[in-house]
This record gives structure tokens, C-alpha cells and sequence, in this order.
């Protein structure tokens, strides 16, 4: 038997309202030399402990970004233009003031202190971030001890304590087996692993069940549940499949084209829809619920290349509620709507 | 009339080992699969990856040779059995089974312009005459919504969805009795998915066409498929038509395989069915029923006996011991 995790020992984290990360007008830039890309254009929002915001939309919306943005690993040329990331407070100091993310340079070390100790990340593909030379062990115990006094020894325990808490079968055997030895869904396991080794308070899971079968992303979601459950951590789930997000988010920004065009709670998302976006998205998605062989509402025409970004609205070409001459000149502004919702689109006001 | 029937069609690859890389082992990939297919149906063929199904596409169109087995195609009334042929003799045949493939980026000749990319399958089968085939390549481009003038383009100025198409239209041009895709839409973004599953659905009532659909994602299928078949470690566990399979799954892996699908609605987060440990190795199967590992309702006689396909209802085959005992939960 491993030794009790001393990581099951800690209290989840008292869920209350206030969010522990603001993300403010956000907006990552890539200067290339063919033109500049918006790949993130003034985004949003609030992640608060306990609960799950789920970052969702199409190839190309930028919501990767959005999480790269949040830990500094932008890859170059990329880099944030403009806003404010608040992280509040502070694991062993919960009082501390609130630290704006976006004005530290990515190589600090107040930087480095908080990736992976505060919030961390999981990856979309599990075989292609983790080193194949080293052992899946080895690797916990570089993120524990990079943020702790850990000897290896106890370092190494953590991580057999850490692979048992996420399921992994025979932890002690499977802790000093390599990255390849592993399947697709015992990969993502440990990836998680690594990601708790230092207890962040929040985890951004970034399509963390794409590259899986089905069968093994039902067991992942329902691991980050009863993890969140346990931790009271805030998950950021960015994810292009509407089905997860029904499932596991409880807030949810739907992205297009780097932006946020609509923002709520996720069942109002799914039953009432207020972006024109949003609304044909849903129509066109395939159900597991449909009548079989029926047609799907299309939405007309693909994402426009990034160099090609149109101007005003850029949903506006695709959009089936396109107003001439207004759509195309200017850029809905985000609309707090008095239910609390937030939606970008010249339907719901704002007109110039 | 059956376009066509495959009969216990098996693939084993050799796991060679040591110097003399002699055969310690065989992976079954596919492993006795019989199904048929009706002309102008939808068979999907679901599962999970190394479930065998792009095996059984690639040995359709015996790109890959069966280890054994039958597939017999019918071409204008008369039936080939394609697992015996040779490459030689196969050519001959080969214009009347046509793939529409994954990736619409690797699955393009980049060099080559859209109406060679379509024209070259009539060129390589006789169509001399440019003219001929200038005149059936507008027509193809009809067919798949892409305007003429798109002609000269090259792959490189069209979207995911839009070389789809392109793809789907060079796998029509030869009128074929059977296109077989694999997974045709899981590469793209959901907005254009759709957009393809209705074409391929238009085409289908315009044209009679035959599909085998391989696909893994369970919401997809259900719109485009008359009839489904759900594989497990290289066997066909259940075939049968989509409302009664969706609805009534018969057998316990096409029931946690539904139940895993998480529905586009936040008001049925469902208590679902979630499947302990890991697929089975095909090179080293369990015992009895491949399935049996995992399955909350096996019973001793699944850990002995490998279970064999049966016509539990008319037209519904399952490969389960108990399917005619347990009652299992579908997707309304």
C-alpha cells in the first residue's frame, strides 16, 4: 500500500463566490512578418473555486491561447497587447494582494513561483508533452520539487501518492515506467498527476479528452470532477466540443475569432442562446439525440483565415442576422445584459 | 440486393521478434467480421481506435490482403469475390470501390490542380478525350457545391470543408458501387461537419450511392447511417439498425459506449455507465468473451466461452450470452 496521500488530507477549499482569477480585456497579439494576428482580442472573465468555466468555440478562437496567455507561455512572436490578468490571493498567503499576471515578464520568478504552483495546466496531448526520456516518476518529482524543500525520496512517494489519487493502477510499478509504456487514458492520468503535484488552486485543462476515445474521456471528466469536488479547484476546460461543456461547465464563454461573443451560465447557453453565433452552432451540431438520418442545420461558409480577419463583427459574414452597413463597419461591444449575461452583437444594443 | 458481403473476414498482422525476426505472436486486428451491404444504404462501422474498423475499410479495398475471409462485391449484377484476386486482377475492379479519406489536407496532392485531382480517375479508366472530361469534372463540382470556376485552383486556396468536397467529388467520379469513408469528418470544425454530412446524405438520395461509414464519434453516425456496426477488439459485437441500437442496445459495450457520449444538453448530466480498466490487446485477447474484463453483467460462462453472433430480433445480431437476459439502457 502507498502511503496515505497527504494530498487527500487537505479540506477543499471553502467554495465562495468571489473569483480567484479576473481576466480582463485580454488581448494577445502575433506580429508575423506575412501580418498580424489577433489571435486573442479583448476577452473577459471570471474563474472562481469550485467551479468549472468552460472556454469553447471553433479552431482558430483563441482559446488556447487564452490559457497560454494566463501562464506566460505565449510562443513567440506572440505576446499580450493589452488587459489585465488578476490572480487573488495567494496559496500560503490568502491575503496577499492581487498580482496582475499580464504585467509580469513570463521568465520571473514570480512568474515561475506561480505556474504550477498556482495554476496549472493540461495539455491536449498527452504523448507529445511529456519527455520520453525520462520517467513518468522522474517528472512529477521535478514539478514537486521545484516547488518545494521535497528530499527525492519524499518527492518520490508524493508522486506514487499522486498517481494513486488519479487512478492509476499499481502506482508503485507504474511510477518508474516511461511516457510510451502507458495508454492514451493512463497518460492523461499522470499528466494530471503532475498538474496536482503542487496543489494549484486552479487547473486549466486545455481539450484534455480530445485526443481520447470516448469510453476513457467519460472516466477522465468524471476524474476532474471528483477531484474538483474533493480540492475545490477552479477548472478552465477549453474544449471545441459542445457535449463536454454541457456536461462539466458551469459558466461558459463561447469564442470566435478571438473573442468572446457570449457569456453565461451554461444552461442559459443551451436554452436560450442570444448570439447569432452561438445559436447556429448549437443548431449544427450532430446529437446522439436525433432522429437518425436527419439533416443538420448548416451554418454557411468556414472560419475566415486569421490574415483575413473581417472587419467589424467578425462573425459577420456567416452571420444569418447580418445587418448591412452596420455589422461590417464596426465592432459590437460587450453588452452586460441585466440578467447578468454578456453578449457581443448589435441585436442585443449598442449600436453606434 | 446486397452490394456487398463480407464473410468472416480476418487480418492478422505477425509480431516478429529477435534477429532472425522470427513470428512470436500474431495481432488480430480483425478477427471473423461478417456483415453485409444493402445498395443505397448507410453502414456505419463504430468502435473505438484498435477496435479493427479502419482495418476492415483497408481490406475492403484490399489495400491492405485478408488473412482470410470473403468480400464479395456486386458489380453490374455480377459478384467478385476481392480477397482472392490479385493485384492484377484487381485493377480491373477497382474503379467500383471508392474512399473518401480523413484528412482533407494530406489526402490532396498539393501540386496538382482540382480538376486533374478530380479528372485523373476518369483519365487513369479510359477517358481519353479532354473535352469528356472537362464536361464530367464541371459536373462533379455541381454535385458537390463548388463552383466551376474553382477548376484551377489548388488545394492550398480551399478551406477543410471545402477540400472535403473536393475529395468526395474525385470518389464519384467513376460512378462507384460502394464509396467507403473513413471518419470524413472528424478532421473538421463542427459548423463545416455538418455542412459534409449533408452533402454526403444529398448525394446519397440523388445518386442511390452505397456508404460504409467508419467513424468513432457515436453523434455523427446517428445522422448519417441506416444501420450500425459496433466493434470490439476486432469482432463485430452488435449490428443492427440505428433507432433499435441507439435505442435499444442489446449488447452491454454498445450500451457504456452510448452512455459515454456526453449529450449537448446541461440538463441531462446523465449517471452513466463508466467503463473500468482497459481495451483488451488484440495481440493477447482474455479468455471467453473479449469483452468480459469490463462488462458489469458478466456472468462465469463469459469468462470460458467466447459468445457467438445470433439474430436475437430480425435483423438485430448480437455476440453476447446474456443478450436476450438483460435489459439495457439506450439513448432516447
Amino acid at each position: 500500500m502507498p502511503p496515505t496521500p497527504t494530498v487527500e488530507n487537505i479540506t477543499a477549499a471553502k467554495v465562495n463566490n468571489a473569483p480567484i482569477l479576473s481576466v480582463r480585456g485580454l488581448k494577445t497579439y502575433f506580429h508575423l512578418s506575412e501580418g498580424l494576428v489577433r489571435a486573442v482580442d479583448g476577452v473577459s472573465f471570471d474563474v472562481r473555486p469550485g467551479r468549472t468555466l468552460g472556454l469553447v468555440g471553433e479552431s482558430g478562437c483563441g482559446k488556447s491561447v487564452t490559457a497560454r496567455s494566463i501562464l506566460g507561455i505565449v510562443d513567440p512572436p506572440g505576446r499580450i497587447e493589452a488587459g489585465e490578468i488578476w490572480l487573488y490571493g495567494a496559496t500560503e498567503n490568502p491575503t496577499a494582494a492581487p498580482t496582475n499576471l499580464a504585467a509580469l515578464p513570463p521568465r520571473s520568478a514570480q512568474m515561475r513561483a506561480i505556474r504550477g504552483k498556482e495554476i496549472a495546466l493540461i495539455f491536449q496531448e498527452p504523448m507529445s508533452s511529456f519527455s520520453h526520456y525520462y520517467t513518468v516518476g522522474n517528472q512529477i518529482m521535478e514539478a514537486i520539487q521545484e516547488h518545494s524543500n521535497a528530499t527525492r525520496k519524499q518527492a518520490h512517494a508524493r508522486a506514487i501518492a499522486l498517481l494513486h489519487t488519479v487512478g492509476v493502477p499499481q502506482p508503485e510499478r507504474r511510477v518508474d515506467e516511461y511516457p510510451f509504456q502507458l495508454s492514451g487514458g493512463l497518460r492523461q492520468r499522470v499528466m494530471i498527476a503532475m498538474a496536482l503535484a503542487c496543489d494549484p488552486r486552479i487547473l486549466i485543462a486545455d481539450e484534455p479528452t480530445t485526443a481520447l476515445d470516448v469510453t476513457t474521456q467519460a472516466q477522465i471528466l468524471d476524474l476532474l470532477r471528483s477531484l474538483q469536488e474533493q480540492r475545490g479547484l477552479a477548472l478552465i476546460l477549453i474544449t471545441h466540443d459542445m457535449g463536454v461543456i454541457a456536461e462539466m461547465a458551469d459558466d461558459v464563454v463561447v469564442m470566435y475569432l478571438g473573442r468572446a461573443v457570449e457569456k453565461g451560465p451554461v444552461d442559459d447557453i443551451f436554452h436560450a442562446p442570444r448570439h447569432p453565433y452561438t445559436q447556429a452552432l448549437l443548431r449544427s451540431i450532430p446529437s446522439i439525440l436525433a432522429a437518425p438520418r436527419t439533416k443538420l442545420a448548416t451554418l454557411g461558409g468556414s472560419i475566415p483565415h486569421p490574415f483575413n480577419r473581417p472587419a467589424g463583427c467578425p462573425f459577420h459574414p456567416r452571420c444569418p442576422e447580418f445587418i448591412a452597413a452596420l455589422c461590417d463597419n464596426a465592432v459590437p461591444p460587450v453588452l452586460t445584459e441585466a440578467d447578468g449575461r454578456e453578449v457581443s452583437c448589435f441585436l442585443h444594443g449598442g449600436r453606434p | 440486393m446486397n452490394v456487398l458481403e463480407v464473410t468472416d473476414l480476418r487480418k492478422h498482422f505477425p509480431i516478429r521478434r529477435g534477429f532472425l525476426r522470427r513470428i512470436v505472436g500474431h495481432v488480430r486486428a480483425v478477427d471473423g467480421v461478417t456483415f453485409h451491404i444493402r445498395k443505397g444504404e448507410t453502414l456505419a462501422l463504430v468502435g473505438e481506435s484498435g477496435c479493427g474498423k479502419t482495418t476492415v475499410s483497408r481490406c475492403i479495398l484490399r489495400a491492405l490482403a485478408p488473412t482470410a475471409g470473403a468480400i464479395r462485391l456486386s458489380i453490374d449484377g455480377s459478384v467478385v469475390d476481392l480477397a482472392t484476386l490479385s493485384k492484377r486482377e484487381l485493377k480491373r475492379y477497382r474503379r467500383h470501390m471508392q474512399m473518401v479519406f480523413q484528412d482533407p489536407f494530406s489526402s490532396l496532392n498539393p501540386r496538382m490542380g482540382i480538376a486533374d485531382i478530380i479528372g485523373e480517375p476518369l483519365l487513369v479508366n479510359g477517358m481519353r478525350s479532354a473535352d469528356e472530361r472537362r464536361k464530367r469534372v464541371g459536373e462533379l463540382l455541381d454535385m458537390v457545391q463548388l463552383p466551376r470556376a474553382y477548376r484551377s485552383r489548388f488545394p492550398h486556396a480551399f478551406s477543410g470543408g471545402q477540400r472535403q468536397r473536393i475529395g468526395i467529388a474525385r470518389a464519384l467520379a467513376l460512378n462507384p458501387s460502394l464509396i467507403v469513408a473513413d471518419e470524413p469528418v472528424s478532421a473538421l470544425d463542427v459548423s463545416v461537419q455538418a455542412q459534409i454530412l449533408n452533402l454526403m446524405l444529398d448525394l446519397q438520395d440523388r445518386l442511390g450511392l452505397t456508404y460504409l461509414f467508419v467513424a468513432h464519434d457515436l453523434s455523427v453516425v446517428k445522422h448519417i447511417s441506416d444501420r450500425v456496426a459496433v466493434m470490439y477488439v476486432g469482432r463485430i459485437v452488435e449490428i443492427a439498425s440505428t433507432q433499435s441500437l441507439y435505442e435499444r442496445p442489446k449488447h452491454p459495450y454498445t450500451e457504456a459506449l452510448l452512455s459515454a457520449v456526453p449529450k449537448a444538453d446541461p440538463r441531462i448530466r446523465a449517471d452513466r455507465v463508466i467503463l473500468e480498466r482497459e481495451v483488451a490487446d488484440p495481440a493477447n485477447p482474455p479468455p471467453g468473451c473479449y469483452f468480459h474484463p469490463r462488462c458489469r453483467y458478466a456472468q462465469e460462462r463469459c469468462r470460458v466461452e467466447a459468445p457467438q453472433m445470433e439474430e436475437v430480433e430480425p435483423n438485430r445480431w448480437v455476440s453476447c450470452h446474456r443478450a436476450r437476459e438483460i435489459s439495457l439502457r439506450g439513448v432516447q
